[in-house]
């Protein structure tokens, strides 16, 4: 299969208030149609940078992204994003939600009763039809987040970006969540990726999982293919060897090759709080 | 019935009481919601009765609450008494007309305006007209502002000292400029509507503008940023995001600042329309201080008291508009 995604000697730096800061160098990665890949490292190591570069939500300031042949250079449908913290709307009911994306994307490309099947189908996806006239602060945690998901791919994006989607989520909820999206991922076999701390997660649901070197200036450390067949059971997995095995890579690189020492954390937090209101990054595009 | 209760939830335990639910327990909320504002409107009135009493001035002792009782009672009299005099003068009018037909076919009627003089209740009616033309050509203007400049950190940063600047000029220093520039500019043999309207509108229009810019443009700057990124992953144009996310998400905060640029225009527009000579309350109360009779200041006390009244009004007004717009009908609006 041909690459669909490739990213080339991305770097990033941020303007600080004292001075720049490096958060990212030299990430490489070609992503193949149909992947599912996983980001995983450490917090502050800039996994959700990587992800908002290729979003178009942030610039690189070396290297680039090429998506289909095309440079990404800013946001768009084709990258669909499902944020840690669902990001809907909250004055739009579920459907709402939905319908506002699938207007924006499929404007005179569908009828009116073809946007309706369509968001009805999106939200039939993720088992949200029953809710699907009740507003954000009358659903659950989780079922925000399968509503934020299917806003995502009712967009039908060429690359779905999905940032720590279950972070936010109890442990039964978030299990719950991966089963259906691995249900939703075999029928549709969408190109993914996905930030996540949670090594079962990134197991379980991935083709490959990426593991991120700490920050500043993080790059990709190594990458593991995890060839298990699909579809993947949680229960048949958790007493195989080789889910196991897989289990331990990951393991092994955060906790012993990467493992995080405290005053790393401390100066990578502090670059993280002070990135979000007063840095920009060196040639930000969006406001 | 739910409706009803959910704009008067001091009604909630008398419904209560008359289903029987809890008596003991409703009771004491009555008290605790309607007899402790009681006390303390009687406790007031009892000391504004007493310190009255006490004042003595030219035009004779400071009204009490009793003054202002007959006063008001005086005021609508006299309304009613205006308005049977109109109702008489437009009957002998018609009569002769019906007369000079009868005689003379060819006779074109003429009905002639009553000319009386406005009454109290004119007078508030035309207050009300000018206070609420001001807020709303305020309104008009300082949204759009606010949404723009909001939107954009630069723009905020350019008009903020302007702002800041006009914000806190008095009604009185505008008012001769307005004066002046209305009477250069608005010049037409049969105006629509008087020139002492069109100062008093201004005026309020001018003072009330601020609160309205300066709480939307803050709304608008403060919008989740995950929101912001949603808009940009949509590519939502300039519009559709203003009315799918920037509006609603606003909405709070205009209504903040649109609450308080009502109150200040309704406090600018007394002291504009005793300049203006705008017939209004204004303008009564001027015309009530020149006048200087025995009844005068009672009818001051009737004046300010109305004035209080409808400011508290246009407020709740303003406060259930803002809970039919609101999207979030959980958030407690006070």
């Amino acid at each position: 299969m041909n690459t669909l995604l490739e990213l080339t000697q991305v770097g990033i730096e941020f303007n600080t208030a004292k001075g720049s800061f490096r958060a990212l160098r030299d990430v490489n990665l070609k992503i193949k149609q149909g992947e599912y890949i996983s980001l995983i490292g450490h917090s502050g190591c800039g996994k959700s940078t990587v992800l908002n570069i290729v979003a178009g939500l942030l610039q690189a300031t070396e290297g680039g992204v090429v998506l289909n042949g095309k440079e990404v250079n800013e946001p768009g449908p084709e990258r669909a994003v499902v944020f840690q913290n669902h990001s809907l709307l909250p004055w739009l009911s579920a459907y709402q939600n939905v319908e506002l994306a699938v207007k924006q994307v499929f404007k005179g490309k569908k009828s009116r009763a073809e946007m309706k099947d369509w968001i009805e189908h999106n939200l039939e996806l993720v088992h949200m039809t029953h809710a699907m006239h009740k507003r954000p602060d009358e659903i659950s945690g989780g079922m925000k987040q399968r509503v934020g998901i299917a806003r995502a791919l009712a967009m039908e994006p060429d690359v779905l970006l999905m940032d720590e989607p279950f972070g936010a989520l109890d442990a039964l909820t978030r299990a719950h969540l991966q089963d259906s999206l691995m249900e939703i991922q075999r029928d549709l076999n969408n190109t993914v990726i996905m930030i996540t701390h949670d090594v079962d997660e990134a197991v379980l649901l991935s083709d490959r999982i990426v593991m991120m070197t700490n920050g500043p200036a993080a790059t990709i450390g190594e990458i593991l293919d995890v060839d298990l067949e699909r579809p993947r059971n949680r229960i048949e997995l958790a007493d195989d060897p080789r889910y196991n095995h897989f289990r331990h890579e990951v393991l092994s690189f955060l906790y012993e090759k990467q493992k995080k020492v405290d005053h790393t954390t401390s100066a990578v937090k502090k670059a993280n709080t002070e990135k979000k209101p007063a840095v920009k990054p060196v040639n930000e595009k969006v406001a | 019935m739910t409706i009803a209760l959910h704009n008067m939830p001091w009604l909630e335990p008398v419904v209560k009481i008359a289903k029987g639910e809890n008596v003991s327990q409703n009771l004491q909320t009555i008290i605790k919601s309607v007899g402790i504002p009681l006390a303390g409107i009687l406790v007031f009135l009892m000391i504004w009765h007493a310190a009255a009493s006490n004042i003595n001035t030219s035009l004779g002792q400071f009204p009490g609450p009793s003054d202002v009782i007959e006063q008001s009672g005086n005021l609508l009299s006299e309304h009613n008494e205006e308005r049977q005099k109109a109702v008489a003068f437009y009957e002998r009018q018609e009569k002769r007309n019906a007369d000079r037909l009868a005689r003379d076919p060819d006779y074109v009627a003429k009905i002639r305006p009553y000319t009386g003089k406005p009454t109290y209740i004119d007078q508030i009616g035309t207050s009300l007209i000018t206070v609420l033309s001001g807020f709303i050509l305020a309104s008009l203007i300082a949204v759009p502002l606010g949404i723009v400049i909001g939107l954009s950190a630069n723009l905020y940063s350019a008009f903020n000292p302007i702002i800041q600047i006009f914000k806190p000029v008095s009604p009185l220093a505008w008012l001769p400029l307005v004066t002046m520039v209305v009477s250069a500019l608005y010049i037409s043999d049969d105006p629509l509507v008087p020139k002492s309207f069109v100062n008093s509108m201004i005026t309020v229009m001018l003072c009330c503008l601020w609160p309205t810019v300066i709480n939307t443009a803050v709304g608008v700057a403060s919008i989740s940023q995950d929101l912001k990124n949603v808009s940009m992953v949509l590519r939502l144009n300039y519009i559709t995001h203003v009315i799918k996310i920037v509006l609603p998400a606003s909405v709070p905060m205009m209504f903040t600042g649109l609450r308080l640029s009502l109150s200040i225009a309704w406090m600018v527009l007394i002291a504009a329309e005793m300049l203006a000579q705008n017939p209004g309350l204004g303008k009564f109360v001027w015309d009530e201080f020149q006048n200087g009779s025995s009844d005068s200041l009672g009818r001051i006390m009737v004046a300010v008291i109305t004035i209080g009244l409808i400011g508290f009004l246009l407020d709740r007004i303003m406060l259930m508009i803002q809970r039919f717009v609101s999207w979030d009908k959980s958030a407690t609006l006070r």
